[in-house]
């Protein structure tokens, strides 16, 4: 092995090699697409809000409903914004822990970019139509969802191509979480989606049907919730909170465990939302266990995540972007928290359909999915556009503070409502007779569902703050900027 | 002896595989003496970035 200045030369050869020859186009277009579909979402949800509060926003037109817009709101969120998220930092990430370019190339990259975006046009232009299957998070029809499946096979195929061709000898955790939401995800869409279509229609039959098809889309709803929004975006935190903090992740023992007890938990848990229903009680009381012993493998991973921080917690003070990923690590573990209470059943007799779902559900979304989104995009927008550092932190401030405000309005506004729902909707008079009527709790949540609206407006104008930052990040000025990285890689990099 | 009447078995045994099968996993993880591979394999992100002298402007 050769030493010294000469291995150290070797080793930038080699290095920008490399870095010359990562694909970065496309992942580009996906950080763009990223922001775009956030803002988009943000503003159906605040849409979608404002009309719980002020139903004359329906408009009195179908395709404006709250029924269609509704799954215009969650797509765009998880699907849209969250996935194209995923795709863009997980080929980022995969090229440089593994060392390797893209499998497939360009072409590659373009492929998932267009395609994965043409699902998300294709499945919203059918929401606002009225073409659904009706199933929660899986609302595409058949046509959309094969082309799905052909965009997810090829994601797969670029994902596990790059791993093989590696020159890492270890697959880097972040990677392992990935890799698991990729394979996942397969496996639920086409699990939950097998149906038969009318000929020549648009519209299909599911093959399951009664409480069968129930737990099957549950079996769906609460992985897509376990691998689409918590496992791809723990890769996500597993790679940009050490590239944040400047140091390694606090325990790669530990980030092993989380990952094997969540993929060995996880996959269990989607009875919970099958309560109280015709599903047999030994399947509810399974999907409990399992939610209530989720909670440790969670804690482990924030755990995880905060203690990288440990020694560095001063960078809070100075980088925006580390801020709401370590943030998004607390709502995180704050959610995993407040869900495994949720799903004991005794719990879920006051929670179930109610607000306190939904507050739960957003704590989740907008604290640690877009919050790790956002910390993540901080860091990649002015890298991948070759920028040293972002046009302003003190708008990134504003973001994280006008952001986290949103959020705690509309948590805080979720449980008051929701548990004054459930307990209006189980309270009896002297005689026995239920105390109120529907539409009396309905006219109760009013004051919340503005609260909540009032959250939503601060989460999206963080958003666009956000974008317009990361837009003049991109087209400031391109000049020569000082070379501040050490040479990390020189010493490590095995002679060949 | 049919898969009807070797059901309850397989099952039991299922669970017992999988909890020796996470065991195990909890072993090699935890396993002593390992500590410094561990940390070498916790740096691969932070040693990814090579210097790129002939494009500096994209170097942060």
């Amino acid at each position: 092995m050769p030493e010294g200045g000469h291995a150290a030369s070797l080793a930038a050869q080699i290095g920008t090699w490399r870095q010359d020859s990562y694909v970065d186009g496309p992942i580009r277009a996906m950080a763009v697409a990223t922001l775009f579909w956030g803002v988009v979402g943000f503003l159906m949800g605040v849409l979608i809000a404002s009309q719980l509060a002020f139903p004359l926003l329906n408009l009195d037109l179908e395709w404006t409903t709250f029924g269609r817009l509704r799954p215009v709101h969650t797509s765009a969120v998880i699907f849209a914004f969250g996935g194209n998220a995923l795709i863009c930092t997980s080929l980022y990430v995969v090229q440089r822990t593994c060392r390797a370019r893209l499998f497939g190339g360009e072409e590659m990259g373009w492929f998932l970019f267009a395609g994965y975006n043409f699902f998300i046009v294709m499945a919203a232009l059918g929401y606002v139509l009225g073409v659904t299957q009706g199933k929660e998070y899986a609302e595409p029809e058949w046509y959309v969802d094969l082309w799905l499946t052909v965009v997810w096979v090829a994601y797969l195929v670029a994902f596990g191509g790059t791993i093989l061709r590696r020159e890492e000898p270890h697959i880097y955790v972040a990677n392992w979480f990935y890799l698991a939401f990729i394979i996942t995800i397969a496996m639920l869409h086409i699990g939950n989606n097998v149906a038969l279509p009318l000929p020549g229609h648009a519209k299909s039959y599911g093959l399951a049907s009664g409480v069968q098809d129930a737990m099957i889309q549950w079996w769906y709803g609460h992985n897509a919730v376990g691998f689409f929004l918590t496992a791809g975006f723990l890769g996500m935190m597993y790679y940009f909170i050490p590239k944040q903090a400047e140091r390694p992740v606090y325990s790669y023992r530990l980030s092993i465990i989380h990952f094997w007890s969540l993929i060995f938990l996880y996959i269990w848990a989607g009875p919970h939302h099958l309560h109280y229903t015709a599903l047999p009680d030994w399947a509810q009381t399974l999907g409990m266990v399992f939610s209530v012993m989720l909670w440790m493998p969670s804690w482990g991973g924030m755990i995880n995540g905060l203690m990288t921080l440990s020694g560095a917690w001063d960078k809070l003070r100075t980088d925006p972007g580390l801020r709401f990923s370590v943030t998004a690590v607390g709502f995180y573990g704050m959610s995993t928290f407040e869900g495994p209470v949720m799903s004991v059943k005794a719990v879920n007799s006051l929670s179930h359909y109610t607000d306190w779902t939904i507050g739960h559900v957003h704590s989740g979304a907008m604290g640690w999915v877009g919050f790790i989104t956002f910390g993540a995009m901080y860091w990649l927008v002015p890298r991948l556009w070759g920028r040293t550092e972002l046009y302003s932190k003190k708008l990134a401030a504003w973001h994280f503070w006008v952001a986290t405000l949103g959020i705690v309005l509309y948590i805080t506004a979720m449980w008051v409502s929701g548990i004054m729902q459930g307990l209006m909707w189980r309270s009896y008079d002297e005689l026995g007779f239920l105390q109120y009527s529907f539409v009396e709790t309905v006219a109760a949540m009013h004051p919340y569902y503005v609260i909540r609206a009032l959250g939503g407006v601060l989460y999206l104008s963080g958003a666009l703050l956000m974008v317009y930052n990361l837009w003049r990040t991109v087209t400031a000025g391109t000049e020569e900027a000082p070379l501040t990285q050490p040479l990390p890689a020189a010493a490590t990099v095995p002679a060949e | 002896m049919d898969l009807i009447a070797l059901y309850p078995l397989l099952k039991t045994a299922w669970v017992v595989w999988f909890f020796v099968l996470f065991s195990f996993i909890l072993f090699w993880v935890l396993r002593p003496g390992k500590r410094h591979a561990y940390q070498a394999l916790a740096d691969i992100p932070l040693r990814d970035e090579a210097p790129r002298p002939r494009q500096p402007q994209r170097s942060i």
